[in-house]
């Protein structure tokens, strides 16, 4: 392992690292725009030029390994006057029209100006024309006079999503990104150039506009778009609800973990955010034949309750792979081990989609692999008995979780079921036609409103955090459930959702040996669980 | 003084095969498939002190000895005759002349290199050349000195002519690389060097024109003669391109280290309408301009390294009294700008910005400090990059207002050119006699 020394701090590194990453590892600050610790190296930006003992030239750190014996200075004169000057260049035909730009804020060229610039201008010329606000694909906008030409995103296409959409055409400072001729940037991964380009060139078209990135604040959760499970950021204002009609959530950003998603996550899953703010269910509801009623939670409680206790066996429950682990767990001790349903079923809460070698699992449920760590398994057969049942009129009712069983289920005649039952309980966070159809409709929280773990198709069991409160009166499932038990007599003693985690890892094999306080963000795999404690997951900061 | 690949140069004329084996041509290539072992051509051009005659001058033989034989990949051979430095014509010359010289060149240093694929990457608008190297390496072919078992002896060598597309960048090795591969231009990031990581990820040897063109002359009459003809370290003779303003300008076949006096007064027919010499630019447009007091100098890579220059591809480009050296200079840039192939920021940006700069003030728009900006950006494009095209801009754009300060300084002060009135003496005093 080759040892060097940058700015007279030692360390020894892996044979075949960059100096960039040893000097991250001193948490030594070299700037860098064209590096991405997860493309191939350019070496075109020029920022993070430094000073190597016995070298002539300054050398860029994100080419150059690191070696034994090396001495690195970064923190010269030479070094620092370079540096100022090379940002001096990259703002020579910069348009600075940070006041309309989008990227003001999280900007690198503003980042890095303050931080190594801070010169007077000498630029008297006119600056290089070139295409603006080009539409390059459904997702991403294009302001090519903004850009910098670190080719981040051209490595991206090629690399990454190994779409090769995008190209850099003409020479010299007439130089521009653009998609190569009848092409578009359209892949699953398109939103992912966004967050990579370290300027303003490339925008999000769902965000453009949105709202200012200093107003914006953010929250860490895992997405729950499919079984992959992908780190996520929420990112949210609450305090400026007139720029954004009431919306709180504004956009997702990948966060990473080397172990699940790296720097990436899928459209999909950025733009799948929209059911946290709108086609909520706010109220607690009951449907009479006369009308629909909003009653309060201790009002429509009993209710479901006492439906519950006279239905007795004549009863099916659905629950969704959209539940969390503590949710199951707690929703399978409740209706199989105490009130001993036999028809307790898991039904997707999202029907199979699109799936690729990459990240996109056609599974689109955050949590089927944790269902079957709890003993849910497909039951296709008994759920088509339970619906004959229904129609036989042999049912009384049904409870439903999340999930639209009206038209998710492969059956055909589920509605016609549904519609024999004397009653229906509904409880879910969004509208759907199931919702509409529920005697009592009961609000749930979404995932960024509440606490819980998912496990994804890997067996990694991750947590993730109420980042929002509840719209509304919603409340999380696990609250639902602990307070219906109680209103049939069972007294579980939850309060939070780690009580409910530890009683799972004490219950249940898959879980045995975790404790939800060092699952950390960045989760645990399963795998890893031999040994008796968990190993913290490294978390880099999110490089984006 | 003796011509070796200059004899050649008899105008419209091409030596074909005929002609080529007339003069005892492939006679170099039969003796190293007879009497040599690859080490020893190796070891032979070593001794020669061959420099790369493309404008680098890395010794030859030192070059091909980096080569690694034991990849289990195969060695290329890449011939750069992309040859684009403006002031350099000579290449044209050898393969509009004599283009079985290379293909002879070509051949031994394919075989000292263990090497089976050649790639010849020609200049785009060297159509003329082109198509006589084309017919050449058809006629050879035939011949059997190129393709399976060339010569009788066993040795396969292929041999492709591409053609490039234009642009100046693809004349850096690694930018000849990339486009000889079917990317853009872009030069490459180095370490890996060509001569481990080259062509198609394997091993390459990549040598100008001129260089190979020696290699058979070197075979023929040895090591020893060659090193002499030059000065110490600098092997033999180079082709000198001289233009601008002398009497005759036209490529010369001189000894390296001849005095740069020597090229333009004696050569050359010194310079027109006997006016007085301005300044030279030794060694293609890249290289640091000479005033008129600095042409005592041996044209090698040493002497002109150690005067804060270089010899470059050996374009001499001599200007008179009548030069106007912001013009020059902006003429210069533009071409830097126009050919900078946008990788690196301070290369992209900066002669972008630098072009600007002189074309305002030789429009007349010169602000105060101008020429300390012009400096400023100079010291932070030269050694920033990836290529040594920004090095290259950065000589001319430093020794220029460096050494005719006063002239730049009058340009941006009065916002004209300090010869106008010259010139305009001298349109009148021609409308007089004539």
């Amino acid at each position: 392992m080759p040892k060097l020394t940058i700015d007279g701090k030692e360390i020894e590194v892996p044979k075949g690292t960059r100096v960039i990453e040893a000097a991250k590892k001193l948490e030594t600050d070299i700037p860098y725009y064209c590096y991405h610790p997860g493309l191939s190296i350019a070496g075109n930006c020029r920022m993070c030029l430094v000073e190597v003992e016995k070298m002539p030239k300054l050398q860029i750190a994100c080419h150059m390994e690191a070696m034994d014996g090396m001495v690195i200075r970064t923190n010269t004169e030479k070094v620092l006057k370079t540096r100022q000057h090379i940002l001096e260049f990259l703002l020579v035909n910069h348009p600075l029209d940070c006041p309309v730009c989008d990227q003001a804020g999280e900007c690198w060229l503003q980042d890095y100006y303050m931080k190594h610039g801070l010169y007077d201008s000498r630029v008297n010329e006119n600056k290089v024309k070139k295409p603006k606000a080009v539409s390059l694909g459904p997702t991403v906008m294009l302001d090519a006079e903004r850009c910098i030409l670190c080719s981040r995103c051209v490595r991206f296409t090629d690399e990454i999503s190994k779409t090769f959409e995008l190209g850099i055409i003409n020479r010299g400072d007439h130089g521009e990104i653009t998609v190569f001729p009848g092409k578009e940037l359209k892949n699953p991964y398109s939103g992912n150039v966004v967050d990579i380009c370290p300027v303003g060139a490339l925008t999000d078209k769902d965000f453009r506009f949105k709202m200012r990135v200093w107003y914006l604040k953010s929250g860490d959760s895992v997405c729950t778009g499919c079984a992959r499970g992908c780190n996520i950021q929420v990112q949210y204002n609450l305090d400026r609800p007139h720029h954004t009609k009431g919306d709180r959530v504004m956009r997702l950003k990948p966060r990473f973990n080397e172990n699940i998603n790296k720097w990436w996550i899928c459209d999909e899953g950025r733009y799948g955010y929209k059911f946290h703010d709108h086609n909520r269910i706010l109220k607690p509801l009951k449907r009479t034949q006369e009308r629909l009623e909003e009653l309060a939670w201790h009002k429509i409680l009993p209710e479901v309750a006492h439906g519950l206790t006279s239905a007795k066996s004549k009863l099916g429950v659905f629950l969704s792979s959209q539940l969390s682990n503590e949710e199951l767990f707690l929703a399978k001790n409740l209706f199989k081990d105490e009130l001993k349903i036999e028809n307790v079923f898991l039904v997707p809460g999202n029907p199979p989609g699109f799936q690729d070698d990459f990240l996109i699992r056609a599974d689109k449920n955050p949590n089927s692999k944790g269902a079957e760590a709890l003993g849910f398994t497909s039951q296709d057969k008994a759920i088509h008995a339970f619906l004959a049942d229904c129609e036989k009129g042999l049912m009384k009712g049904v409870v439903v979780f999340g999930s639209d069983i009206l038209t998710g289920l492969k059956e055909k005649k589920v509605l016609q079921a549904v519609q024999k039952l004397e009653w229906s309980v509904f409880i879910g966070s969004n509208h759907n036609l199931m919702s509409e159809y529920a005697t009592f409709v009961l609000p749930s929280a979404t995932f960024i409103e509440k606490d819980g773990t998912f496990t994804n198709f890997e067996g990694r069991v991750q947590k993730f955090e109420k980042i929002l409160e509840p719209l509304g009166e919603a409340e999380p499932e696990w609250r639902i459930l602990v307070t219906l038990a109680r209103e049939l007599g069972i007294h579980f003693h939850f309060d939070r959702v780690e009580e409910i985690f530890k009683e799972m890892a004490l219950q249940v094999d898959f879980f045995k040996g975790m404790t939800y306080e060092k699952l950390g963000m960045g989760g645990s795999d399963i795998r890893s669980m031999a040994a008796p404690t968990i190993p913290a997951l490294e978390q880099d900061a999110n490089i984006l | 003084m003796e011509k070796l690949i200059s004899k050649y140069f008899i105008p419209g004329k091409t030596s074909f095969l005929a002609d080529y084996l007339a003069d005892g041509g492939y006679k170099a290539a039969r003796t190293v498939f007879e009497k040599y072992q690859p080490k020893d051509v190796v070891d032979l051009v070593k001794q020669s002190n061959l420099r790369g005659l493309g404008g680098a001058g890395f010794p030859c033989g030192m070059k091909w000895s980096f080569v690694p034989q034991n990849t289990g990949r195969p060695v290329y051979l890449v011939v750069n005759a992309d040859e684009g430095e403006p002031g350099t014509f000579k290449d044209k010359y050898i393969m509009y002349h004599t283009p079985h010289l290379l293909i002879e060149g070509i051949i031994i240093t394919a075989y000292a290199n263990n090497v089976h694929k050649a790639y010849i990457y020609i200049r785009g608008e060297y159509v003329e050349p082109y198509e006589k190297l084309k017919k050449a390496v058809e006629e050879a072919y035939a011949k059997g000195f190129l393709g399976k078992n060339i010569f009788g002896k066993g040795y396969d060598l292929e041999l492709v002519i591409h053609r490039g597309a234009g642009a100046y960048i693809c004349g850096e090795e690694t930018g000849l690389l990339e486009s000889l591969e079917g990317k853009k231009g872009f030069p490459r990031l180095k370490p890996p060097f060509p001569a481990v990581v080259g062509l198609f990820g394997c091993p390459t040897v990549i040598n100008n024109v001129e260089t190979l063109s020696y290699v058979p002359f070197i075979v023929n009459r040895g090591a020893e003669w060659f090193a002499k003809l030059g000065s110490d370290k600098n092997g033999g003779l180079r082709l000198f391109s001289v233009s601008g303003h002398v009497k005759k300008p036209g490529v010369y076949e001189l000894p390296l280290g001849v005095s740069l006096r020597e090229i333009i007064y004696e050569h050359a027919g010194g310079i027109r309408e006997d006016r007085k010499l301005k300044a030279v630019v030794p060694g293609g447009l890249s290289a640091a301009i000479f005033t008129a007091d600095e042409i005592d100098v041996g044209m090698d890579f040493d002497q002109l390294r150690n005067k804060g220059t270089m010899a470059g591809s050996g374009g001499v480009i001599v200007m008179d009294e009548t030069t106007c050296m912001v013009k020059a200079l902006l003429a210069t840039m533009r071409f830097f700008a126009h050919e900078s192939c946008g990788q690196c920021s301070p290369c992209r940006e900066g002669t972008g910005w630098v072009h600007r700069i002189l074309e305002r003030i030789a429009k007349g728009g010169g602000r105060g400090k101008d020429i300390e900006t012009l400096l400023d950006i100079c010291s932070f494009m030269g050694g920033t990059t990836i290529c040594a095209l920004a090095d290259g801009a950065a000589m001319p754009l430093r020794s220029y207002p460096t050494k005719f300060r006063e002239e730049f300084e009058y340009h941006v002060r009065e916002g004209k050119c300090d010869l106008d009135l010259v010139r305009h003496s001298e349109r009148e005093a021609r409308r007089i006699f004539i």
